[in-house]
């Protein structure tokens, strides 16, 4: 054990080493742009200088006369390829925008061309010949912009179907003791994975193989299916690691059938791997938010009044939306709620999935206000959490399946020295540094998907378990391959995890945090089935639904008490009764809840997430809480970190060293949010212009100093076979608010407005 | 990235030549169409954007071994051009007399660009405006003379507030620069008609209406070296920036002192981050000579550092940002234990 590997407590599994570690360290791990091709042609991609308008022509010449250009394709000669619905109304795509399909530029760094040749070098020597005349229109970039449209979310986006209210909100902030009402943003963000958005595409006869960093592979296999109007059986998607993805890798982008169409064309495979800056147009990005918050309280700090309203940019044609109200409202106990989210339609790129999509917007506000309550009622932050605190939420009274958020935060202030932090802002300071300390809640809605696996296990007691589960960095093949050994009984370097493929059976995206839930639901599952069958070999007249009995000894969880003083099964024993020497099974999982269709829908790459706020008879969250020491220059007012602390319940933990690896990348990645992530655009131009890793800052390793991540101890029998919450997307959600709450409290400003970068401090 | 021809040059002549013949001798270096290849963390940065495409590159990584030597002898500081900056950072004599040299060095880029890069190369790297690195822009006259400047009303936090000219607002990005002009130091350039000295002041030109001209160097032309004369052991690198390490300066100052029985006999102020070329605020350094160090000296030495600094939209806090920054290197120079 060590801090890397922290010893497991009460529900929570070994930290073993991650499965893939060694292929990782040593290179070994292939990517998806590392997959060895016969003969590829390069893919070069020209994207619009422009955000609106048309292209009138291009210029050519220059560029085919590089050595080695084979062809270079423009809307006027590309296969049309078929309309397919955005992934939130049904469909796959992360846009509705089909590049290469007319003269019309929709955004900044829209694909408009493809410069295939022999060699790389020579494809993007071409693309910078390009010449394109264009017929600009003026682009409306973001908020205020004139020529943007505001419409409700609700009727827009089916996704999003309810703006939650209880209550008579207005009548009781009218008569609330105290009154916060406060308005705040958040910025552009853009994911910036390590790994570009790479895409291979090699056919076999009319069979296509994709290589391609994916968090979906049956989503993009059936999508892209789809475009090319072939049978979704044809296709293969194959990626066995992600290098980091954080919800841009999920859903369907242009690229892909655009690849495959010119590989088609070529009758050779096609290699693209995109330059950093193309990633911030052809794929998804984190939409910049606006909202108004507004609270009344008693005295006493019990929350009597809550509204949320947000504001959302998206593109023209796609109602793209997070929505976040759905957690802010049930968040803490209050008897009148109402809230509003709306889009705003501009000239840009449909954003998308960013980790923890909802609750970073919308909790960074939602905390900063319960912060400035806090200061108004003279209370602590803790404390006023206290008071709100809730095992039902209040907008359909439904319990929380577990709550630990006051544990969290008792653990956390007492690892943090909260104790020692002076109430007064700016009332701590050493040398040139004034101090701060500030804390926030962070929580995450526990979901799952169906998820299908197949799982085999030899009589010398080797296992394979087969899942098309995504590695995006998360720990699947760890965690999975630690489902399988427990279940079967066996050690878990005797299990190998065969995941990253369409070819295997449907796993849902990862993401939404329901990964770790839902697939190993799936493969102990599926591991029971296989006990099911070696039991019934040895003991073919017990009852088989004697669920105790099923699980004896094979485990080294057995089930209940009764299972650990029954007798042991031999499982070499079982496997000679059976008369074989492999049992194999598949099996289809979905949670509880989870709508008729889930498994057809599985197979076709279409989610059925079910979970958080949307369950019929309860609600499920994990929780923690975020503290952050921050220091700021008197002379120069840098904003540096050196402590964050954060404190998290999220029921079962499979591997406490992946999990914490998780938490810990969540609070650095919302340190970052706070302070550095901001994706600028230029008004004028509707077009992002720090588009590369030397201006879109993100934190380097000295900006990381003291992270420490404690997890508690949890049990949720309410949730799925795991027990599992998820916690990807939950660290990450806490800490922006918890940075500008220690930001006030050393300077005595209050910053709504993200990121903060020093010229916003007056100290 | 065009293609281009590759060229080891073998020792200073060859070198001098085989840019000679591949260089027309009306552009401005920037444009020639051969160029050295030093540590190529700019060049070839440059290069895989397009926005620099030379026909010819120049290795001149060989002449190491004459040019890149870190010489102290005789009271006197000799650094070869080709010396990297990690070597030079690191060197205990170099921290000991010449802090705001190791530091400058020491606080810019990360490791491994530290380990490529060479002193020579590090004051020739050019502007991280955005607008010029992104051929995509149409407007940049540094890049394309007369097309404008996109930078003048677009996103310029960034950008430069002293030493503008309405058609370029590009920040000279480096630190080393800061410390070099600070210590008024000398570049020595080996040419095709032998070897010249200029002072380090005069190697960058102001963008005025020729922002595509960054340097009087000739095309052609290779710095050899930099020479300073006397020791500089009070002296600091201040430098304010986003994060902790690996980001280039908001603001920075170079402050050199020489302080005899509490008096300030000489002293020397550049400032980074602020202006379009190395910058040396003579007229705040005439503020302090004679004096003795104090708070109130600080802020008015600051504030005359940043006289007629101009802000724009979005950098319009890197003037008192600036000042607040000089008046703390100051104050560490004034007080630092030598
Ligand atoms: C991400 C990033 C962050 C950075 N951060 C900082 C920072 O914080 N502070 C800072 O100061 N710098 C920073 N830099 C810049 C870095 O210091 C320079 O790129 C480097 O010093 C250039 O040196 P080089 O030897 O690699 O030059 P090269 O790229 O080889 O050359 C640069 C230019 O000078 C010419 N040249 C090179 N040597 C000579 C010579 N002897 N005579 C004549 N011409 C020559 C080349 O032809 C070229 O045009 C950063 C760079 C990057 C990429
Ligand atoms: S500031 Fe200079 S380099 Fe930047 S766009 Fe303007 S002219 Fe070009």
């Amino acid at each position: 054990m060590s801090i890397a590997a922290p010893e497991p407590k009460a529900n929570m599994g070994q930290p073993v080493p991650r499965y893939d570690a060694v292929a990782k360290v040593t290179g070994m791990a292939k990517y998806a742009a590392d997959m060895p091709l016969a003969n590829p042609a390069y893919a070069y991609l020209v994207t619009s200088a422009i955000a609106k308008g048309r292209i009138d022509s291009f210029e050519l010449t220059e560029a085919k006369n590089i050595r080695g250009v084979i062809d270079i394709v423009t809307h006027e000669n590309a296969e049309k390829l078929k309309d397919v619905k955005l992934f939130s109304e049904g469909g796959y795509m992360s846009t509705t925008v089909q590049p290469l399909k007319s003269s019309d530029v929709a955004h900044d760094g829209q694909i408009i061309a493809v410069v295939l040749a022999d060699t790389f070098e020579a494809a993007r020597e071409a693309a910078h010949r390009v010449k394109v005349n264009y017929r600009p229109a003026t682009p409306s970039t973001t908020f205020d912009s004139p020529g943007t449209t505001s419409v409700p979310a609700k009727g827009q986006a089916s996704r999003f179907k309810e703006d939650p209210k209880v209550g008579d909100f207005a009548k009781a902030f009218d008569e609330a003791e105290v009154k916060i009402t406060a308005s705040y943003e958040t910025p552009t963000q853009h994911h910036n994975p390590m790994e570009l958005f790479a895409t291979s595409c090699v056919w076999n006869g009319d069979n296509l193989t994709i290589y391609e960093p994916s968090q979906y592979v049956y989503g993009l296999k059936n999508g892209v299916a789809q475009q090319l109007g072939i049978d979704a059986d044809k296709v293969r998607v194959i990626n066995y690691y992600v290098g980091g993805a954080f919800g841009s890798k999920g859903s369907v982008t242009p690229r892909t059938a655009i690849m495959a169409s010119l590989a088609r064309r070529l009758n050779r495979p096609v290699k693209l791997v995109p330059t950093r800056d193309q990633g911030f147009t052809i794929a998804t990005y984190r939409a910049e938010t606006r909202h108004q918050i507004q609270i009344g309280a008693n005295r006493d700090g019990k929350l009597v009044a809550l509204r949320h309203e947000g504001a959302e940019v998206s593109s023209r044609p796609d109602a793209y939306v997070v929505g976040g109200t759905k957690t802010t409202t049930r968040l803490y106990a209050c008897p009148n709620v109402d809230s509003l989210v709306s889009i705003v339609h501009a000239d840009r790129n449909t954003p998308g999935f960013m980790r923890s999509p909802p609750e970073v917007p919308y909790l960074f506000a939602l905390e900063s206000a319960m912060d400035e309550l806090a200061v108004k009622l003279n209370m602590d932050p803790i404390e006023l959490r206290r008071v709100n605190d809730t095992m039902k939420e209040p907008i359909g009274g439904k319990p929380y399946t577990s709550r630990s958020l006051m544990a969290c935060f008792d653990e956390g202030a007492k690892a943090f020295g909260w104790s020692q932090r002076s109430a007064a802002p700016q009332s701590m300071a050493e040398g040139d540094w004034l101090i701060g300390y500030g804390c926030a809640t962070t929580c995450y809605p526990t979901q799952m998907a169906p998820a299908a696996a197949r799982v085999r296990l030899q009589r010398d007691g080797r296992a394979r378990v087969e899942i098309a589960g995504h590695e995006i960095g998360n720990g699947a093949y760890t965690v999975i391959g630690q489902a399988a050994a427990e279940k079967l009984g066996v050690p878990f370097e005797n299990v190998s995890v065969h995941i990253g493929d369409s070819d295997l059976p449907p796993a849902p995206v990862a993401g939404g945090s329901n990964s770790t839930a839902s697939t190993c639901s799936a493969v102990m599952m599926v591991c029971d089935q296989i006990r099911q069958r070696l039991f019934r070999a040895l003991m073919p007249n017990e009852s088989v639904i004697d669920k105790a009995k099923e699980t004896v000894g094979m485990g080294q969880t057995p089930v209940t008490e009764s299972a650990n003083s029954g007798r042991p099964l031999d499982r070499e024993k079982a496997f000679d009764a059976l008369g074989v020497s492999v049992v194999e099974e598949y099996g289809e999982w979905k949670p509880e809840d989870a709508p008729k269709d889930s498994f057809r829908a599985m197979q076709q790459g279409q989610v059925r997430i079910v979970g958080g706020s949307a369950m019929s008879d309860k609600i499920a969250y994990a929780f923690g809480a975020e503290f952050v020491e921050v220091r700021i220059n008197k002379w120069t007012h840098e904003i540096r970190i050196p402590r964050l602390v954060g404190a998290f319940a999220a029921g079962h933990i499979m591997n406490p060293r992946t999990a914490r690896s998780q938490l810990m990348g969540g609070l650095i990645w919302g340190m970052s949010s706070a302070l550095l992530e901001a994706t600028e655009l230029d008004p004028r131009y509707g077009r992002y212009v720090n588009d590369n890793l030397a201006d879109y800052l993100l934190p380097v390793n000295a900006d990381v100093q003291d992270v420490e991540v404690i997890m508690l101890s949890e049990q949720d029998d309410h949730i799925n076979p795991a027990g599992v919450k998820g916690l990807g997307e939950l660290a990450n959600v806490g800490t922006n608010a918890a940075v500008c709450n220690a930001i006030f409290h050393a300077t005595g400003q209050r910053i709504r407005k993200l990121p903060v970068r020093l010229e916003n401090l007056e100290v | 990235m065009r293609s281009f021809t590759y060229q080891r040059a073998s020792d200073p002549s060859a070198a001098i030549q085989a840019l000679a013949m591949a260089v027309a001798s009306n552009d401005p270096p920037t444009e020639a169409a051969a160029q050295p290849l030093a540590g190529g963390t700019t060049l070839i940065d440059l290069m895989k954007l397009d926005v620099m495409r030379p026909r010819t590159v120049v290795d001149i990584n060989p002449l190491a071994s004459t040019w890149s030597a870190i010489n102290l002898d005789g009271g006197n500081l000799r650094l070869g051009a080709l010396a990297r900056m990690s070597d030079v950072a690191a060197n205990p004599e170099i921290q000991r007399n010449y802090p705001v040299i190791a530091d400058s060095l020491r606080l810019a880029a990360s490791p491994q660009l530290r380990n490529m890069a060479t002193l020579g190369g590090n004051v020739l790297q050019r502007t991280r405006c955005t607008y010029f690195r992104d051929i995509s822009y149409a407007n940049c006259n540094k890049r394309d003379p007369g097309s404008g400047c996109a930078a003048l009303d677009g996103f310029n936090r960034m950008h430069a507030v002293l030493g503008t000219s309405e058609q370029c607002i590009a920040t000279y990005p480096g630190d080393f620069a800061q410390a070099l002009i600070a210590l008024d130091a000398t570049v020595e350039i080996t040419g095709k008609s032998g070897v010249r000295n200029i002072a380090f002041a005069q190697l960058h030109k102001p963008p005025g209406d020729t922002p595509q001209i960054e340097t009087t160097l000739a095309p052609g032309e290779l710095i050899s070296a930099f020479t300073v004369s006397g020791r500089w052991p009070r002296s600091v690198y201040l430098k304010a920036r986003d994060r902790q390490s690996y980001e280039f300066a908001l603001s920075s100052a170079a402050v050199a002192l020489d302080v005899q029985d509490g008096v300030i006999s000489d002293a020397r102020v550049a400032l980074g981050g602020l202006a379009t070329v190395p910058w040396r605020a003579r007229a705040a350094e005439a503020l302090i000579k004679g004096q003795k160090f104090d708070a109130a000296l600080a802020l008015r030495v600051a504030d005359a550092a940043l006289a007629g600094a101009q802000g724009r939209r979005h950098n319009a806090f890197k003037v008192d940002l600036g000042k607040r920054v000089v008046a703390r290197a100051l104050h560490r120079a004034a007080t630092m234990e030598i």
